[in-house]
């Protein structure tokens, strides 16, 4: 099973494009997601939920309090601990991978795959059972001794960022094993010959040549998890507030849509400036 | 500061990968400053043998010796070894001067000395003006100078080169032959060359050990190798060479009287045994057999098909009477013009030293 990052190559000089092929789904994106989103755009400078007062109250409202601050961050820092989580899991898989034949890898990659073949909400549920109070985590700590009362795990951020660490793994391991893999691995046993042990290996040269393959992963976790509105309401509940929650209150129980449009592009300009700062990133690694 | 050369001894190694062998019991001494040639087809065990020495594989048997030390259980980063890889297995993301500092820095060498070094380094593969290249700007030649001066900036005991010339054009080829077998002679090390390139063993190895099927074959100097092969496989692995299949028919001293299956006959000279009667296998490399217009003693008939001119050389495509391919080379006469076609007579040239093989 092969599998492979798009790649974004540039045409080949003196090679005409025909950007007329574009058209059909150019032409969909413009109807269905350019449009939406100016309008949504538009919508956040109302005032009332009535669409009757232009002005800037809901933006202010918004950024105003504290509370609505917080839940920014709080959504934020969800993604950058789920991406934190999932790396530490993916590179010494990463390392298993790249040591093992090409059967080995074929099973590794089928593995790393299952979970993706079951829905997000399934998961999530499957999840309940883990954390809860009577769940297999709890149970098998108090039966190894280690703990006398049960933790507290649902309805927390560790519980949470768990939950989301399996579920979003795939997509760090995808695009991070594909570019371990290309990388030459005479390139391990050069470094080795020349006197640098495991870690100064992995650091210098395995961990540098994997970072476009970590930015990719970075990436789609990040987003992927700020924006995970199933996880976040059914294992956060109601006492963790994070803005896909806030935008469907807003908008579906609250009927302000102002003030949902509001939390839709703050929630949008935020996940968009974390990921370009992973760009950043790759950026500085690769000039250094 | 510099270490004397280093002795590499190879002591009954053995490793396997599932079934058979890659490498069968071998033994190899080689003394401190010789270049010894692992030479061999594709799965002979010439690059297995070479990771077990680099670290890279772990032997099932047998030990290996650098210098002094037996270093079976020393992992790749405490063996002192340079390796110079095939694809060169410079860091891409590192530019010349930090590759060739890399092995510097992995020592804890200070930062001013890596400086110096590496400049002492490039300097001796002549790329100071590449010092801050990463090595995709480089031609194929440039990054085996630098991957060169990688290896030698740690001082090695031991130099490894894995196929160092195979992506490389044929005229580059010759000059970095030279170039490694000079750094090899001014860095006084001992250095283990794998190649499936006869020529290129010929040209800079001390010593040719021939390997097949993970053994072995015949350890020995290029000319020994070239005049004397001692099996079949030698014979046939190094230069190209003509078999003509006969019988021994007289002994004497030294010399065996043999009777060719195409009726001439040859003494010949050879230190193994044959008694009266043994098939055998006469070898004669292309430069050993002469075309004449004229029958005589110990030639036979052939059909001239085809002469092709190589620089100096005529090298003819001539079929024996029974359709067997023979080839024969010539020294050309300059000016002459080709005589394509027709019967001729095909005999030993003056000083031929054909070899000898049971035939089975």
């Amino acid at each position: 099973m092969a599998i492979a990052v798009p790649a974004l190559v540039a045409p080949g000089q003196g090679e005409r494009v025909d950007w007329r092929l574009a058209a059909p789904l150019g032409l969909v994106y413009l109807g269905l997601f350019a449009g939406p989103l100016l309008l949504l755009i538009g919508i956040s400078f109302f005032e009332d939920s009535e669409l009757a007062k232009p002005g800037l109250a809901s933006w202010r409202r918004f950024w105003g309090d504290a509370f609505y601050r917080g839940v920014v961050v709080d959504t934020l820092r969800l993604g950058l601990l789920t991406v934190a989580a999932t790396t530490l899991l993916a590179y010494p898989l990463g390392l298993v991978f790249c040591a093992s034949g090409p059967r080995v890898q074929k099973a590794l990659i089928f593995i790393i795959l299952l979970p993706l073949l079951t829905s997000v909400v399934i998961r999530t549920f499957a999840w309940i059972v883990i954390l809860a109070r009577e769940g297999v985590i709890n149970n098998t700590l108090i039966a190894l001794g280690l703990t006398s009362t049960p933790l507290k795990l649902l309805q927390t951020e560790l519980g949470l960022v768990m939950a989301l660490t399996q579920i979003e793994l795939p997509l760090m391991l995808l695009p991070l094993l594909t570019v371990m893999r290309q990388i030459d691995p005479n390139l391990i046993d050069a470094s080795r010959a020349l006197g640098a042990s495991r870690w100064r290996t992995f650091f210098r040269v395995l961990l540098p040549l994997s970072i476009p393959g970590w930015i990719a992963g970075a990436t789609l976790v990040f987003a992927s998890a700020c924006t995970a509105f199933i996880s976040q309401s059914v294992i956060g509940g109601a006492s963790l507030v994070y803005l896909p929650a806030l935008i469907w209150q807003q908008s579906m129980v609250v009927y302000h849509w102002p003030f949902a449009a509001v939390a839709a592009v703050t929630l949008l300009v935020s996940v968009l400036a974390g990921i370009s700062l992973f760009g950043a990133l790759e950026r500085a690694a690769r000039t250094r | 500061m510099r270490m004397p050369p280093q002795p590499l001894t190879l002591d009954g190694l053995t490793h396997g990968y599932g079934a058979g062998l890659a490498v069968d019991n071998v033994t190899l001494e080689v003394r401190g400053g010789e270049l010894v040639a692992l030479l061999g087809p594709s799965g002979c065990g010439k690059t297995t043998l070479l990771r077990i020495i680099g670290g890279f594989v772990t032997q099932i048997s047998g030990s290996v010796i650098i210098g002094d030390r037996r270093v079976d259980s020393y992992p790749p980063n405490q063996r002192e070894v340079g390796v110079v890889f095939q694809n060169y297995a410079l860091f891409p993301h590192m530019t010349v001067a930090e590759n060739i500092a890399y092995g510097l820095a992995a020592r804890g060498v200070s930062k001013a000395l890596q400086r110096e070094r590496v400049a002492e380094m490039l300097a001796t593969v002549q790329m100071t003006a590449f010092a801050e290249r990463k090595p995709r700007q480089l031609s194929g030649g440039q990054q085996q100078r630098v991957a060169l001066a990688r290896a030698l900036a740690v001082r090695p005991r031991i130099l490894l080169l894995d196929e160092p010339f195979a992506a490389l054009d044929k005229n580059l080829r010759l000059d970095l032959q030279i170039e490694i077998k000079r750094l090899q002679r001014q860095f006084g090390l001992t250095a283990i060359l794998v190649t499936h390139d006869q020529d290129e063993a010929m040209s800079i190895a001390d010593k040719i050990a021939v390997m097949n099927k993970g053994r072995i074959e015949q350890l020995g100097s290029p000319i020994d190798i070239y005049d004397d092969p001692s099996t079949l496989f030698v014979n046939s692995f190094i230069g190209s060479s003509n078999l003509l299949a006969g019988t021994i028919e007289r002994l004497e001293a030294g010399t065996f009287g043999v009777r060719l299956d195409n009726g001439a006959f040859w003494p010949v000279a050879s230190n193994r045994s044959f008694a009266r009667g043994d098939a055998v296998f006469a070898s004669v490399r292309p430069e050993q057999l002469t075309l004449a217009t004229a029958e005589a003693p110990g030639r036979f008939p052939v059909n001239h098909a085809l002469s092709l001119p190589i620089g100096g050389m005529l090298l003819h495509d001539v079929r024996e009477t029974n359709g067997a391919k023979l080839k024969v080379a010539e020294p050309r006469v300059p000016g002459t013009s080709l005589s394509m076609g027709g019967a001729a007579w095909c005999g030993l040239a003056a000083n031929a030293r054909p070899s000898l093989f049971p035939r089975p």
